[in-house]
């Protein structure tokens, strides 16, 4: 796999992984013309496309667009299980994932897809392993942060409700 | 509860919140810029800032970086979390890294040692951190560094399992940077037998690592064939307990028994199969299968009928299968009209391509053309081309051929590339039974108010030759006729004016009676003080030609066109005379038996000739322009021309009596020669040339040899040379737009016997003018500006066989700064640099040995 973007149906791009070395300026120019191509495809269309000398696999869930781009020896379909299998992921850690989970918490989408996928070759197919290693991952930040509690910072206590506060309310 | 755990950072949130508030996008920038601002005064002048308000401040900066923002500051503080203690802020530091850090950047020196503290730590999560990040943007300097720690962890015993997983991965990354890191040895079978491993992740990833070590080295990794097979009837045969959570909505590991078999492919079936019994088996699973698809081509999930067409166009290529799919082809033709999705209609498109022969050729081509006639503009160019190709190569009947090629141009003109209108012009001037068809056809097409320049062109050429064929009729008559095409004139581009000006002056030779109208276009200060230089001189020099040059001048100067060596055969070595060759009658007469050997596998009649001087050439044929070029097309010129030098010369060129000339070349089948025979007898001093031409009937390589045997006073002589008549020769250059080209490489590009690649060092100083007249000499068309990188070179030709045409494509990547390591240059051994820079040369095309030949004959000139 070459990358993986995930935008909104604004066209706001949520999440950018790149798995080649592009300059800049040609990753920003590869992301606005799929945007506006996906985005102008209707829903019944089929999820594949040809672009340049790569095959586009994109689906939608909800508001959000989750779009890879593979090489012409890959296969299309589970590239696109790929994708759904990282939409469940999301799932199951945030529980019902919506679009603002992965805006408030985009470190963490990153996280897991690295656990998923790892330099564009799929690493960890079994839904469990992933979100164990995540939750180990949510365990050592907790016990560093207990560390912290103890020193009487009421702030981090605060942070962890205003947060997710702010996570809800604009649900 | 799944909650979201960890310490969420509130300033993060809050900042996050007030963007989405914003109402307004310069709201949103003043904000952002108010935070950059904060979080630089931050960064230059607090010297206290804890781990914490560093990660918080990293993770704001990734933000807005994701906003589509650049970020131009903050990599040192991210580099300065790798090396943190907590978990969470190492990991954001690397997260920052892989999202934002260039692998140029000068700051990769700082990341590689904290990635290496990270590899040799005794945590094995922070391990996993750096092997993850050198997976993800892995370089040429992290293989470097990391080439031996990696395979150890891979294959320790005690490496956990999710390391050994990042391991593989993170090697199979370095490995597509660097291709030499990989230890071979004892290494080999280590690594093959993480494919029995238990940890069904563990296998996973090593067999996509396996996978490609497989295709550098086959051999080698040979063992892996069993261990895949083994593994892929446990899981085929597994229940589904054991498989837990990787069985995939009720299919067993999918992603992985895809990996295995793809891994498999690398190698061919046994070849023994006494009974057929494998070919059977397969040619019967493969008519089951495109049955199996033939109803997912009616399905309502678009997805399917995509998938489906895709999958058959891969059984349209095997002779087992593609009669099964032709069954399907109305269906087919039915998905490329009906469709709404342009992507399924494309690959509907592809399968007619790929199910077209000889038998449906003339109704799959109509079919294409009416499409087209509808299609979107986005795709006529690639289709354009295919029903043109599929055209050619099953034409039976040249007439129709014009009709669909002319049909082309008319609906689809701006997509159709200038190789395509070449092409008619040569087929029409070839074909004596055409030429009037198509005088008539384009006098017809040009008759539309709105008429694509193409078409203009194609029309002026061919009445230009051919308008005497109508002109008969009085609806078609001269004078209508150059008032057709005239009404196009100021429409055109200059190039196109540029060939009407020359249709002119044909006009003129063919019909005497409207000269004066074409003198008069001639005279009008629109052309004869044209801007454009070359206009200006065509229509001065044709304007003087039509007045000074009598009708006979004329006439023969504006004889029509030779018809084109079929085939594109091309004119090999064009023998120079220093003197016009004069043969005595006398001698022609004493010469009873001037004996023509015949080289019984060549399938041309060869010819014997008096011809001493063959080898006194002096001048180049003008097709090399090799300039400054030292590979093996000069040295073969170098035998041709260089060799008979005064010393031979004046051994037998002195008074050679009588000289035979015998060919004969090692190709003889691959190559059909032809040549007219001359006198058999040759004078002392005289010299005589004679003109080789070649075909190409079916690939070859290396060049043929040419042995010259010729009798002269003392008897027999034979003297052997090798002709520069490599394959490239018989190149025709192709135009094609990006969208074209790209979309043939990729086609090409489908299996690995279709392309070849070669990464070789600079022999000479990398000169991209020089290298740019070299390509330009090999007889593709260079493709400008369709590369992204304007070093690279994209070139696009097509070698004519009898047998076949093959489509070539090719690409040369100049790599300036390849290797040159930062201790050559403190060292100043500058020559070593220059040796260290490096080409890539890919080639493709749909002939395997064809781009093996092309690579190696192109690589030896850089």
């Amino acid at each position: 796999m070459q990358f993986m973007l995930l935008f909104s149906r604004q066209g706001k791009l949520r999440l950018q992984k790149w798995y080649v070395a592009h300059p800049d300026k040609l990753k920003k120019k590869i992301t606005r013309e799929l945007i506006t191509t996906i985005l102008a495809r209707k829903p019944k269309m089929c999820s594949f496309l040809e672009w340049r000398d790569l095959k586009i696999v994109y689906k939608r869930y909800a508001s959000l667009y989750f779009c890879c781009a593979i090489e012409q020896e890959d296969n299309e379909l589970l590239t696109l299980e790929v994708i759904h299998r990282y939409v469940e992921l999301l799932d199951k850690y945030f529980g019902s994932v919506c679009e603002l989970d992965i805006i408030f918490n985009f470190e963490k989408a990153y996280f897991i897809l690295d656990e998923l996928l790892l330099g564009g070759e799929i690493q960890e197919t079994s839904k469990k392993n992933v979100l164990k290693a995540i939750a180990a991952q949510d365990l050592l930040q907790e016990e560093h942060d207990k560390i912290e509690l103890n020193g009487g910072s009421e702030e981090t206590r605060l942070t962890r409700v205003c947060g997710r506060r702010h996570g809800r309310r604009h649900k | 509860m799944p909650a979201v755990r960890g310490d969420g950072m509130r300033g993060l949130a809050v900042f996050i919140s007030d963007i989405r508030n914003c109402k307004s996008k310069e709201a949103e920038i003043k904000r952002i810029n108010k935070e950059l601002a904060n979080i630089r005064s931050k960064f230059k002048g607090d010297k206290t800032l804890d781990g914490y308000q560093k990660k918080k401040y990293v993770c704001k900066l990734l933000f807005i970086f994701l906003l589509g923002h650049d970020i131009d500051f903050g990599h040192m503080e991210a580099v300065n979390l790798l090396s943190s203690n907590k978990y969470s802020e190492k990991q954001i530091g690397y997260l920052f890294i892989s999202v934002l850090v260039n692998t140029n950047s000068e700051l990769i020196k700082l990341i590689i040692q904290s990635i290496k503290n990270d590899l040799a730590s005794r945590n094995p999560i922070h391990v996993n951190l750096a092997l993850q990040c050198i997976a993800n943007i892995g370089s040429r300097e992290m293989a470097e560094a990391f080439g031996n720690d990696i395979p150890k962890l891979l294959v320790s015993g005690d490496t956990m399992d999710v390391v050994k997983q990042s391991a593989a991965l993170c090697l199979l990354r370095l490995f597509r940077t660097s291709q030499e890191i990989i230890p071979g040895g004892e290494w080999t079978s280590r690594i093959i037998h993480l494919l029995n491993d238990q940890h069904m992740g563990v296998v996973t990833a090593a067999t996509s690592l396996i996978d490609a070590l497989v295709k550098k080295n086959p051999e080698e990794y040979k063992g892996c064939v069993s261990l895949a097979v083994s593994r892929l009837s446990r899981i085929v045969t597994a229940s589904y307990t054991d498989l837990q959570d990787y069985t995939y909505y009720f299919v067993p590991a999918p992603w992985l028994s895809v990996k295995l078999l793809r891994l498999l492919q690398n190698y061919t079936p046994p070849a023994e199969d006494p009974d057929g019994w494998l070919i059977f088996s397969e040619a019967n699973l493969l008519v089951r299968a495109c049955n199996q698809l033939g109803q997912f081509l009616s399905n309502r999930e678009t997805n399917l009928r995509y998938l489906a067409l895709e999958s058959m166009c891969h059984l349209a290529t095997s002779e087992f299968s593609h009669e099964a799919v032709k069954k399907h082809q109305e269906v087919v033709i039915l998905s490329m009209k009906m469709e709404k999705d342009v992507s399924v209609r494309q690959q509907a498109v592809d399968l007619l391509y790929a199910m077209c022969d000889k038998s449906n050729a003339e109704e799959i081509v109509q079919e294409m053309l009416n499409y087209l006639e509808t299609a979107d503009y986005s795709i006529r160019g690639g289709d354009g081309i295919k029903s043109r190709y599929s055209c050619e190569k099953y034409a039976t009947d040249y007439t129709w051929y014009v009709d669909v090629i002319l049909n082309l141009i008319r609906i689809a003109g701006d997509y159709v590339s200038e190789e395509v209108w070449y092409r008619v012009i040569q087929i029409v001037i070839n074909r004596d039974e055409v030429q009037g068809y198509a005088a008539k056809t384009v006098f017809e097409a040009l008759q539309a108010p709105a008429c694509h320049e193409n078409m203009v062109k194609v029309g002026g050429y061919i009445l230009g030759e051919f308008g005497n064929l109508i002109a008969g009729d009085q609806r078609s008559s001269p004078a209508v006729q150059f008032q057709l095409l005239h009404s196009k004139y100021h429409l055109c581009s200059p190039m196109t004016r540029a060939l009407l000006l020359s249709t002119y002056i044909k006009f003129i030779n063919l019909f005497p009676e409207i000269r004066t109208q074409v003198q008069d276009v001639f005279k009008q200060d629109s052309n004869l003080r044209s801007a454009d230089a070359e206009l200006q001189q065509r229509a001065s020099e044709y304007l003087q030609l039509s007045i000074i040059a009598s009708s006979d001048v004329l006439a023969t100067v504006l004889e029509e066109m030779p018809a084109f060596p079929e085939r594109e055969s091309s004119i090999l070595a064009v023998l120079k005379k220093k003197k016009p060759g004069r043969v005595p009658e006398n001698d022609i007469k004493e010469n009873k038996s001037p004996t023509p050997v015949t080289n019984h596998n060549n399938e041309v009649n060869n010819t014997s000739i008096g011809s001493a001087d063959l080898l006194g050439l002096s001048t180049p044929p003008t097709s090399h322009p090799n300039s400054g070029n030292t590979g093996v097309l000069l040295d073969v010129l170098g035998d041709i021309y260089n060799k008979p030098n005064d010393s031979t010369n004046n051994t037998w060129f002195v008074d050679p009596k009588k000289s035979t000339l015998l060919w004969s070349d090692e190709q003889a089948i691959k190559l059909s020669v032809q040549m007219k025979p001359v006198e058999p007898v040759l004078e002392a001093g005289a010299q005589i040339q004679q003109m080789i031409n070649a075909e190409c009937v079916d690939d070859y390589t290396d060049c043929p040899s040419i042995v010259v045997s010729f009798h002269f006073t003392n008897g027999p002589q034979k003297i052997t040379i090798k002709l520069p008549l490599t394959i490239n020769k018989f190149f025709e250059p192709t135009e094609m737009n990006g969208e074209s080209f790209f979309a043939r490489w990729k086609n090409l590009g489908s299996t690995n016997q279709q392309r070849s690649q070669k990464i070789f060092k600079a022999s000479t100083p990398m000169d991209l003018q020089a290298a740019r007249t070299k390509i330009m000499g090999f007889g593709m068309q260079l493709l400008d500006g369709i590369d992204p990188n304007p070093d690279n070179f994209v070139c696009a030709g097509i070698i004519h066989m009898r047998t076949q045409q093959v489509g070539c494509l090719l690409r040369l990547e100049p790599n300036k700064n390849a290797q040159v390591s930062p201790s050559y240059v403190i060292f100043g051994v500058f020559r070593m640099m220059r040796e260290l820079k490096m080409y890539r040369l890919t080639v493709r095309s749909s002939k395997e040995s064809v781009s093996a030949e092309l690579c190696d004959l192109l690589s030896e000139q850089f």
